[in-house]
């Protein structure tokens, strides 16, 4: 399979089965459109100049011959995408179900995913530590990431968990990572350097300009919290080393399609790492995002690109596509491991497949109190991937997006292997103008153009 | 070639025969919480 398209002025094929991505002239890529998945004979192109087309058709068959273009998928097995008895090797700490902000889009029902307003006990962060320790086997790296609601107001638990983790990790044979997601209100001088020191990751929460982040992002008084949050975080951004990852995380909606807007808007704060999402909503709300709205956010995305390219001083988490270096097609062919390598801790010691399920009883997988891990929906997660969800066999971008959510699946389509159509053709979007946007920085541009 | 020219090779293809160590991070984790990429993850695999 060979997805051709055209995107910041680039001609782009991506070969879907061996990673290969090719730039091409204006003939050669009339000559992969016109092909199709038939290489056995060259396209007529009546307008074109028979020689030189006759010239780029064998270019493309030469690739071919060397498994560059429209290569079989043959050489893994899809049964490899179901990992067999997979290490648990990720946590989603919900140490808060509270949260000091009333934010209108939460998914998690402000702050306590309809399960009662709580702080999850030192004692039960440290007992979820030894589950994953236990549960992760061989796996050496072992992911942890505070969330909620909002984990500052669990700072207890948080330093009592890193604080136990640390101590026993080489005994362990373990390597932990910890990732701190936060709205920022309660962000102090010690917690930035106390964040800044033990943090691998910190994800700050803003959506962009001040209007679009305060007509959402409201205090419980209602009140905006820009101008609250964006000291605080630019404090903690300044401090903090430069070897260690951040995000300035924001969410857009049907308020914002002029999203490009709000990204640009951090990147002018000084901000280099900046990650701006898609809502999370069911259709009802009135914020969500349509059908009818993804021509504007292609747009979008495509304003993005060209700006950064200009401008070089960020980064957006979604335009991070490494061609050469990136995950193993094993890994791609799995999906996003919720469920099985992946789960969330609520603060009762609950477990749920991530924290979009978390609230949801009937996906409740058991406690880490006791060892009656659901295996039945374990199973049923990590059988999720881009063979057994069927829109995804005919996808160009599988082996870049995995599958997608399950939980977005299932909010759209009721079904976790029914992909959920918008935030495919928003995926299906940024890659295009994240490959574009390395042929450009690559110096390739200049093949796209007639000569 | 004067058509073309190629970007990136087979990579995906090559990475199949020292692929799944495990290492990895899930995918969701480490900035979106909302949406699955998993392409702009890093591979862990020291051997690779």
């Amino acid at each position: 399979m060979v997805h051709a398209f055209s995107v910041l002025g680039c001609n782009i094929a991506v070969d879907v089965n061996s990673g290969a991505v090719h730039v091409l002239d204006p003939l050669s890529y009339a000559l992969v459109q016109a092909a199709g998945d038939d290489y056995s004979k060259m396209p007529v192109l009546p307008d074109a100049d028979q020689t030189e087309a006759a010239s780029a058709w064998q270019e493309l068959l030469e690739l071919k011959e060397a498994g560059l273009l429209d290569t079989p998928m043959d050489y893994v097995d899809p049964a490899d995408a179901v990992p067999k008895d997979a290490p648990v090797k990720a946590l989603c700490l919900h140490v808060a179900h509270d949260c000091n902000l009333r934010c209108k889009y939460c998914f998690a029902s402000t702050g306590d995913f309809g399960t009662g307003r709580k702080i999850m006990p030192p004692d039960t962060a440290k007992k979820a530590i030894d589950w994953v320790v236990r549960k992760s086997g061989k796996r050496h790296n072992i992911e942890v990431d505070f969330f909620g609601g909002e984990p500052l107001m669990a700072m207890d638990t948080v330093k009592a968990t890193v604080e136990y983790a640390r101590a026993h990790e080489a005994q362990w044979g373990k390597h932990f990572r910890f990732t701190m997601t936060t709205n920022g209100v309660l962000l102090s001088d010690e917690n930035i350097k106390y964040f800044n020191e033990n943090m691998d990751n910190c994800v700050l929460s803003l959506d962009g300009r001040k209007e679009i982040n305060d007509k959402n992002r409201l205090t419980v008084n209602g009140k905006g919290s820009y101008d609250v949050i964006v000291p605080k975080f630019l404090k903690l951004i300044q401090e903090r080393d430069k070897n260690k990852d951040y995000y300035v995380r924001g969410t857009f909606t049907r308020d914002n399609l002029d999203f490009s807007n709000d990204v640009i808007s951090i990147a002018d704060l000084g901000v280099d790492s900046i990650s701006v999402e898609p809502v999370t909503a069911d259709d009802s709300d009135p914020y969500s995002l349509r059908e009818q709205d993804l021509p504007q956010i292609f747009e979008e995305y495509e304003r993005l690109a060209k700006i950064m390219l200009k401008r070089k001083d960020f980064n957006f988490f979604h335009f991070n596509v490494d061609l050469s270096q990136g995950p193993c097609v094993i890994k791609r062919m799995r999906g996003c491991g919720a469920g099985c390598e992946y789960v969330a801790v609520t603060p009762d010691g609950d477990l749920y497949p991530c924290h979009q399920f978390v609230g949801k009883e009937e996906f409740k997988m058991g406690s880490i109190f006791e060892d009656d891990f659901n295996m039945e929906i374990a199973n049923t997660f990590a059988g999720l991937n881009i063979y057994t969800r069927e829109d995804c066999k005919t996808c160009w971008a599988r082996f870049y997006c995995s599958g997608g959510c399950s939980a977005a699946n299932l909010n759209a389509n009721g079904d976790m292997k029914k992909p959920y159509r918008i935030g495919c053709e928003m995926q299906r979007k940024r890659l295009e103008c994240a490959i574009a946007m390395k042929a450009i920085e690559a110096g390739a541009a200049e093949f796209s153009e007639d000569r | 070639m004067t058509h073309i020219k190629t970007l990136n090779g087979a990579t995906l293809k090559e990475s199949a025969c020292k692929g799944g160590c495990g290492e990895c991070q899930t995918s969701c984790q480490s900035a979106c919480k909302t949406s699955c990429t998993v392409a702009n993850q890093k591979c862990e695999n020291k051997d690779r």
